[in-house]
């Protein structure tokens, strides 16, 4: 570890269980089919809601004729968007801070007029699922079709038709940095380079569909809403806004939830629909997306053009970046995080890894009529660190230089920390050298060129290819706080000692599969010195846990577990307190290993936690009456220092590429990361493995294919391809450490990590094999139409 | 409705269904057996694999009324029966399962592939999970597991 040796870093405590790759607790359910997902609830009484969705990517709705579905088997109600109005007011998702962001209102139900292929127009509820699904089929809507923008460069052209006539333009948000002098130092570039970067819309395809249970207490006037959300006090708060509710009127419980990667950060117009349908109804309403629908009505993610520009010297000095980004959303900017950020962090990103200061860059937001798009894993980091290493190995292959040695000269230096890039984003502690020193180690780089120049005498293309990366992890409130969106970035943890000796925690982030709920029973085990099978842990419940932001932007490790560490710290100075009041001792001379009081100087066992507590509960008599003792402690954490603990690393592909077909088979496939403290390796692993499977597949196969009318016409499993288990390399996985001193524990993120950077090196690699050829290819996903357009023209 | 009789889980059962009802619906709401998982609902996710008559299908392509009469084995059914708690421990033991949704099947396609083949390289597990998807783990870890098992049960 790095550092400085008066710091005691709460790994290296004894017995601490921070940095041990120990067994999620709670997995035995999961495993035998136990879990208790939202789509597994079956309430009394309970209706089930089918939405009737757009077919048109852009129409007016002329009549809705409900007429002959209202009287059919098993039908409750049936609502359009005009009575769905008066129950749930419109929202419009901007924020302050991204300036000149705009969208227009955006209803549960379309009111009007439709805006794409998918957005919900009707709501039919139903006994069952398939009566609702029956009755759906004899609505009778009237659209007049109007013509849909579907090209995000000629929806941004001047004279294009506004898909909002009210905000004048589809331009959703613009945003122009130029820092340094771009034009001196391209005057001094020996070599100049541009290229063009595409990169597809894709989605998240969580295997469980979004679910949604609303349940109304007519008598508590008080609504349950059961959804696998990443963000349960999020959901709370928008809810109770747009249903004229109080906060405390509701209650957001999360449960299992099967898969989340940002496609559960949202709140989604059926989900909303759904709130104010059990409150229409006063029956739970349950929704369970389907395929079909999650491909339509799911966020989709990238979709941006990227044209870039890189200078270099003949000594390898890059000189500078510069990019014009475009991106196509949906036509609303999503509510409330905004269909912004990603093209933001697209700004912020690029050439970060670099100490490059010349940097000039555009992005715009181009509403579209297509699904809306927002937040997903590696928000913005694939297409910053497919351009910026993209370009980077080009400028190395124009001056004949090694992708390797290119990096060394250029990526800022370990010890120059802390520094900000061009853009403004700031670093407190980054390990480029570190990283590309351990990756090479790991790789044998001098076997892979000489296995890829063997190949090459046998007609077979293999390449290699890099990718370093920046990684934005533990967002303050400089994300959405400040921008006007109540999205909490604090985090916070309520440990208590209950009768029996055995801690309880309750925690705001919640679970999705990362293994929240273990690294806060390690790091509240660590802070109390009890053991860790001895810690129950409680997530996912608005009812019940602290107040804070929940799972997403790699969080929950830095921001969650930190809040559990120092709530821990806090009732281990009460159970001290408390200990020497019985022991008649002096707490500072008192410890606790393994959930036993023992004399600090000797390790003599004193007393048990659960005879303290027994104590403390049932026989306060026994103690001094001017003495309360309190076993319960809740601390919050946000960091302060810094907006965001940026992260880093780098990734390898080694690949062949079949210039018959144009398929590309991965071989193998490398990441070094640096996530500063890891409290559970095992789980750091795989997050950064799954992240890469997630990049491998936006890399070759994930797009979603729209026809010239807006339609989807790949919106199922079959057509739409994802990465399965026998195209996918193993990944080997190593770590620098370089702990954050926001926080006691040192931990940042690791969520984002494998996103970032797999696409960027399997492009280079892909490039690499392919030099012989003289084709570069800089689109993604890298399907086998895009290989042999590129190698054969057309 | 149909009339069925059928074996779940070592349990008789006889039960009404409408013709259209899948067999991974009949488990889930009328028997409230939820450990098959619907994902795609038209075969290619493997969210839904159970074992019928001692083969692995897809629930969600399996009519409830074809199922009459025959044996039917969930994740619910070989955990308690123990047939696959060395597995399912592997699985735990490597953090191969993250969110979990896949899972159930995942442990049944992979339990097929280690009664046929008890020693499996790590390409031939790849290839017999290749109809699972897993959008969590990267499947590495998966693999590992499963290998992990077949040498365990080996050295037995």
């Amino acid at each position: 570890m790095m550092g400085n040796d008066a710091v005691v870093w709460p790994a290296d405590l004894p017995n601490s269980y921070i940095g041990r790759a120990v067994p999620r607790a709670n997995l035995a359910r999961l495993t035998q089919g136990r879990g208790e997902y939202v789509s597994d609830l079956q309430l009394p009484r309970m209706l089930h809601v089918v939405f009737l969705r757009s077919p048109y990517a852009h129409a007016e709705i002329v009549s809705i004729d409900v007429s002959a579905a209202a009287g059919m088997p098993g039908v409750a109600r049936i609502v359009t968007g005009a009575e769905m109005a008066g129950h749930c007011t419109p929202w419009v998702g901007v924020l302050s801070h991204l300036k000149g962001l705009k969208s227009a209102p955006q209803h549960a139900l379309a009111v009007d007029r439709v805006h794409w292929q998918g957005e919900p127009v009707v709501a039919i509820l139903a006994a069952s699922r398939a009566q609702a699904e029956d009755a759906a089929e004899h609505i009778l809507v009237e659209y007049r079709e109007l013509p849909a923008q579907v090209d995000m460069f000629e929806a941004a052209a001047p004279d294009a038709r506004p898909i909002h006539p009210e905000l004048g333009d589809n331009i959703a948000f613009e945003r122009r940095l130029d820092a340094g002098d771009v034009d001196a130092a391209a005057a001094a570039s020996d070599h100049i380079l541009s290229r063009r970067f595409v990169f597809a819309r894709h989605t998240g395809v969580t295997l469980e569909a979004r679910a949604t249970i609303a349940e109304w207490n007519r008598a508590e006037q008080r609504l349950t809403v059961h959804m696998g959300s990443q963000a349960p006090h999020m959901i709370q708060n928008i809810v109770a806004r747009h249903l004229n509710l109080s906060e405390a009127q509701i209650r957001v419980i999360t449960h299992d939830v099967g898969g989340s990667f940002g496609i559960k950060v949202h709140i989604y117009p059926d989900d909303m629909a759904v709130c104010a349908l059990a409150r229409m109804t006063g029956r739970p309403v349950k929704f369970v997306a389907d395929r079909i629908e999650s491909f339509t009505s799911d966020i989709h993610a990238r979709d941006h053009v990227l044209d870039g520009r890189i200078g270099v010297r003949n000594d390898g000095t890059i000189t500078f970046f510069e990019i014009d980004d475009i991106t196509g959303i949906g036509p609303f900017s999503v509510y409330p995080r905004t269909s912004a950020v990603e093209a933001n962090q697209v700004v912020n990103l690029t050439g970060g890894q670099y100490a490059v200061p010349n940097y000039r860059a555009r992005t715009r937001v181009v509403f579209l009529n297509k699904t809306p798009t927002c937040q997903y894993r590696a928000v913005g980091h694939p297409i910053a660190c497919s351009a910026t290493e993209g370009l980077v190995d080009l400028a190395a292959r124009a001056i004949g230089m090694d992708p390797v040695e290119i990096r060394r000269r250029n990526l800022i230096r370990d010890d120059g920390y802390p520094c900000s890039a061009p853009s403004g984003i700031r670093f407190e502690a980054l390990s480029h050298h570190a990283a590309l020193d351990k990756l090479l180690a790991m790789m044998d780089l001098p076997a892979l060129r000489a296995d890829q120049a063997a190949a090459r005498t046998r007609g077979v293309y293999r390449g290699l290819g890099l990718a370093s990366f920046i990684e934005i992890t533990n967002p303050g409130p400089a994300f959405y706080g400040v921008g006007g969106a109540r999205i909490s970035s604090q985090d916070g943890a309520s440990v208590k000692l209950d009768a029996s000796g055995c801690i309880t925690v309750a925690s705001s982030i919640t679970e999705q599969g990362q293994g929240s709920a273990a690294i806060i029973a390690q790091v509240t085990a660590t802070a109390i010195g009890v053991k860790l099978e001895s810690v129950r842990v409680i997530l996912g419940d608005t009812d019940t846990t602290p107040y804070g932001g929940g799972t997403w932007a790699s969080r929950g490790a830095g921001i969650g577990a930190e809040a559990a560490f120092q709530a821990g710290r806090a009732l281990r100075e009460n159970i001290l307190k408390l200990a020497a009041t019985i022991l008649q001792s002096a707490p500072e001379n008192l410890d606790i290993h393994l959930g036993v009081v023992v004399d600090k100087l000797t390790n003599t066992e004193r007393l048990t936690l659960a005879e303290l507590a027994r104590i403390a509960y049932f026989r306060p008599d026994t103690l001094p009456q001017d003495f309360q003792s309190e076993l319960m402690a809740t601390r919050h954490f946000v960091p302060r220092e810094y907006g965001f603990a940026f992260t880093n690393g780098i990734q390898a592909s080694y690949l062949e590429v079949d210039t018959e077909t144009g398929f590309i088979r991965l071989l193998k496939h490398w990441v070094v990361e640096d996530c500063g403290q890891p409290i559970n390796p095992l789980l750091v692993d795989e997050q950064v493995r799954g992240g890469v499977v997630q990049g491998l597949g936006a890399a070759l196969f994930e797009r979603c294919h729209y026809d010239g009318q807006g339609q989807m016409i790949n919106a199922n499993m079959a057509d739409y391809l994802v990465p399965m288990a026998g195209e996918m390399p193993d990944i080997e996985v190593a770590h620098v450490i370089s702990p954050t001193r926001e926080s006691a524990i040192g931990a940042k993120g690791a969520g984002e990590a494998g996103t970032a950077g797999a696409a960027a090196c399997v492009a280079n690699a892909v490039n690499d094999a392919l030099a012989p050829l003289g084709v570069v290819i800089t689109e993604i996903p890298l399907s086998p139409e895009v290989v042999l357009r590129a190698l054969h023209g057309g | 409705m149909i009339a069925i009789t059928l074996t779940v889980n070592g349990e008789t059962i006889a039960a009404q269904v409408e013709p259209r009802t899948h067999l991974v619906d009949f488990l889930r709401e009328q028997l409230g057996l939820t450990g098959a998982h619907l994902g795609c609902e038209h075969g290619v996710c493997g969210a839904c694999t159970i074992r019928v008559d001692g083969a692995i299908v897809r629930g969600c392509l399996v009519l409830a009324a074809q199922a009459d009469g025959s044996v039917v084995e969930t994740i619910e059914g070989l955990s308690d029966s123990g047939e696959i708690s060395d597995l399912a421990q592997a699985f735990i033991d490597r953090n191969a399962l993250q969110c979990g949704y896949c899972t159930p099947g995942m442990l049944i396609a992979a339990q097929d592939l280690l009664l046929h083949d008890p020693s499996p390289t790590r390409e031939a597990i790849r290839e017999h999970l290749s109809g699972n998807y897993c959008r969590c783990t990267g499947y590495h870890a998966i693999i590992d597991a499963v290998q992990a098992t077949a040498r365990a049960r080996e050295q037995a």
